[in-house]
């Protein structure tokens, strides 16, 4: 799949600003005043960020408020309804916080449980297509809901969570990475199925419909090479868990927590990159690309 | 809304036969131009004289070589276009409402002044039938050529779809496929249709036709065979005596 950069930065920063937002509505830490408008104003940039930067690969992002209207069936749809009843409900339960030193224990439960579904929806998105066997798995919105609430523990200075939280984010990411590494060929779909005629011998794709490229080729048939693929999961791994959980290990300062962050942004954004990068298409079949 | 419906009154579709296609391209050129030409928004060209040309195209067609175990290779040309799915995926994903399957035909469309063109209707898809036009930045497809096969102002011949009315070869049939009566089903049923990617439960309208078994040569006799028989078994003069002379090396 063609990685597009608005919905890499998007499913990133929103991640970890929704797992920010779910951590303070939840209470951790139990901040007031400056300080917590100083927390949900960061929640509030990252996930708000985010949700501006997915509308950027639209083909019309004037006609953005129609997708509010089909949750009963679409997990697209159902992402833009949380995020908003998320923000919403988080604003309310932060101004509570900032302006009146109180923490409405119920607005802002519903406010984390809204976020981490807005989190949850965004997974759902591609766990739910057949047509990408690497995405199509529980383990997906798993990943999803586990990076955002690590990063969110991180940024909300909850470090015993962190603690755990990260070292289970990257099992799940290692899992994830083995899992899709052979769903392509475990999901049974070939050129055989693709175009019928498996049964009668070996298909090869022997002439593309055009010489030229199309959209389907742009957006479905990117790959990676085997050896960036490996290099960048390193890269993600490394700067996505190991380093930040160093970092947190060690005695706690405002500059080593930084560092944390930005390099845990850059280690999910990399993971994030491959997601797409390595995800493989069934369109690819017809094309002989896979 | 892009809940599917339960039970289309009707299931139109198009039956494609890959025994008798010839692969000449002109379903592709005939689409092109019709729905270029009429409804919703035209298929778009990028840089058509240029370096690098692409465009929209709602119907494209591959060619594939299918290698037996034994005997020659097969050329297949393989025409591909929406098989308005019963059980779309394209549809249930749509966030807008845009795409939807109508109930009283089955004829999977897009509603363009929804489109909020997001392209994951293009990723629910395994066939490739839905492309983003570049110019419009909204999701095209096929209508199953509905501005046609309705349509009151053109002569009864020309209501199907413009690449079955165009095809040279026959190749294509358009037709009620929920009708079990209709010719369509009963070509299907005769030639063993078949769907496309059973295994992703889309569950297609559209039928293929496999392409029939070749003719065998081992009832064939020829009479004039025997006469090209070689005569002489054994090299004779010059050449004889030359292959002797090598033999003893």
């Amino acid at each position: 799949m063609h990685p597009a950069p608005s919905v890499i930065l998007f499913t990133t920063f929103s991640g970890l600003g929704f797992g920010l937002l779910a951590w303070l509505g939840l209470g951790f830490p139990a901040v007031t005043g400056w300080v917590a408008f100083a927390f949900f104003a960061i929640g509030y940039a990252l996930a708000v960020g985010g949700l501006l930067a997915s509308t950027f690969h639209l083909g019309h992002p004037e006609r953005a408020m129609k997708a509010f209207s089909q949750w009963r069936s679409s997990w697209l749809s159902r992402e833009g309804v949380a995020s908003v009843a998320a923000l919403l409900m988080m604003a309310l339960y932060g101004a509570g916080a900032v302006f009146w030193g109180e923490h409405w224990r119920l607005i802002g439960l519903l406010g984390a449980v809204l976020s981490l579904g807005t989190v949850f929806c965004t997974a759902m998105i591609y766990a739910q297509l057949a047509t990408v066997p690497r995405w199509q798995t529980m383990l997906t919105p798993a990943l999803f809901l586990a990076i955002s609430v690590a990063g969110g523990a991180l940024l909300a200075g909850e470090i015993k969570a962190a603690m755990l939280l990260f070292p289970l984010a990257a099992a799940l990411q290692v899992a994830w990475w083995i899992r899709g590494d052979g769903a392509f060929a475990k999901s049974g779909t070939t050129l055989g199925t693709a175009t019928g005629l498996g049964g009668r011998g070996a298909v090869r794709a022997f002439e593309p419909p055009h010489t030229g490229t199309n959209y389907l080729l742009r957006e479905f048939a990117f790959q990676v090479g085997r050896k960036h693929a490996t290099k960048l999961r390193s890269m993600a791994m490394l700067l996505g868990y190991v380093l930040p959980f160093c970092l947190i290990v060690m005695p706690f300062a405002h500059v080593l927590a930084a560092v944390a962050v930005v390099s845990h942004l850059a280690g999910v954004a990399a993971s994030r990159w491959l997601f797409f990068a390595e995800a493989e298409h069934v369109v690819g079949l017809y094309y002989g690309k896979r | 809304m892009t809940s599917l419906p339960a039970k289309t009154e009707k299931k139109l579709g198009l039956v494609i036969d890959l025994d008798t296609c010839v692969g000449c391209h002109a379903c592709v050129v005939a689409c092109k131009g019709w729905n270029t030409e009429n409804y919703g928004a035209p298929l778009s060209d990028q840089e058509p004289y240029g370096a690098d040309p692409s465009g929209t195209f709602l119907n494209r067609v591959h060619s594939y070589e299918v290698q037996p175990e034994a005997g020659a290779a097969q050329l297949v040309h393989f025409p591909k276009s929406c098989l308005h799915c019963e059980d779309a995926p394209c549809v249930t994903v749509c966030p807008t409402g845009a795409s939807y399957k109508r109930v009283e035909d089955g004829i999977v469309l897009v509603n363009e002044s929804d489109c909020i063109g997001c392209g994951l209707c293009a990723w629910a898809c395994p066939y490739g039938a839905r492309e983003m036009d570049a110019a419009e930045g909204v999701m095209k497809k096929c209508t199953l050529c509905v501005d046609r096969i309705y349509n009151e102002n053109l002569p009864e011949v020309d209501r199907t779809p413009a690449c079955v009315r165009t095809c040279p070869a026959g190749a294509r049939h358009f037709g009620d496929l929920g009708d079990a009566e209709s010719d369509v089903s009963k070509l299907v049923a005769a030639r063993g249709g078949m769907d496309l990617m059973p295994e992703q439960g889309t569950k297609p309208v559209n039928k293929y036709l496999p392409p029939r078994e070749k003719d065998g040569m081992e009832e064939m006799v020829d009479v004039l065979a025997p006469y090209l028989q070689p005569v002489a078994d054994e090299a004779k003069g010059f050449i004889g005596w030359l292959d002797r002379v090598l033999e003893k090396f």
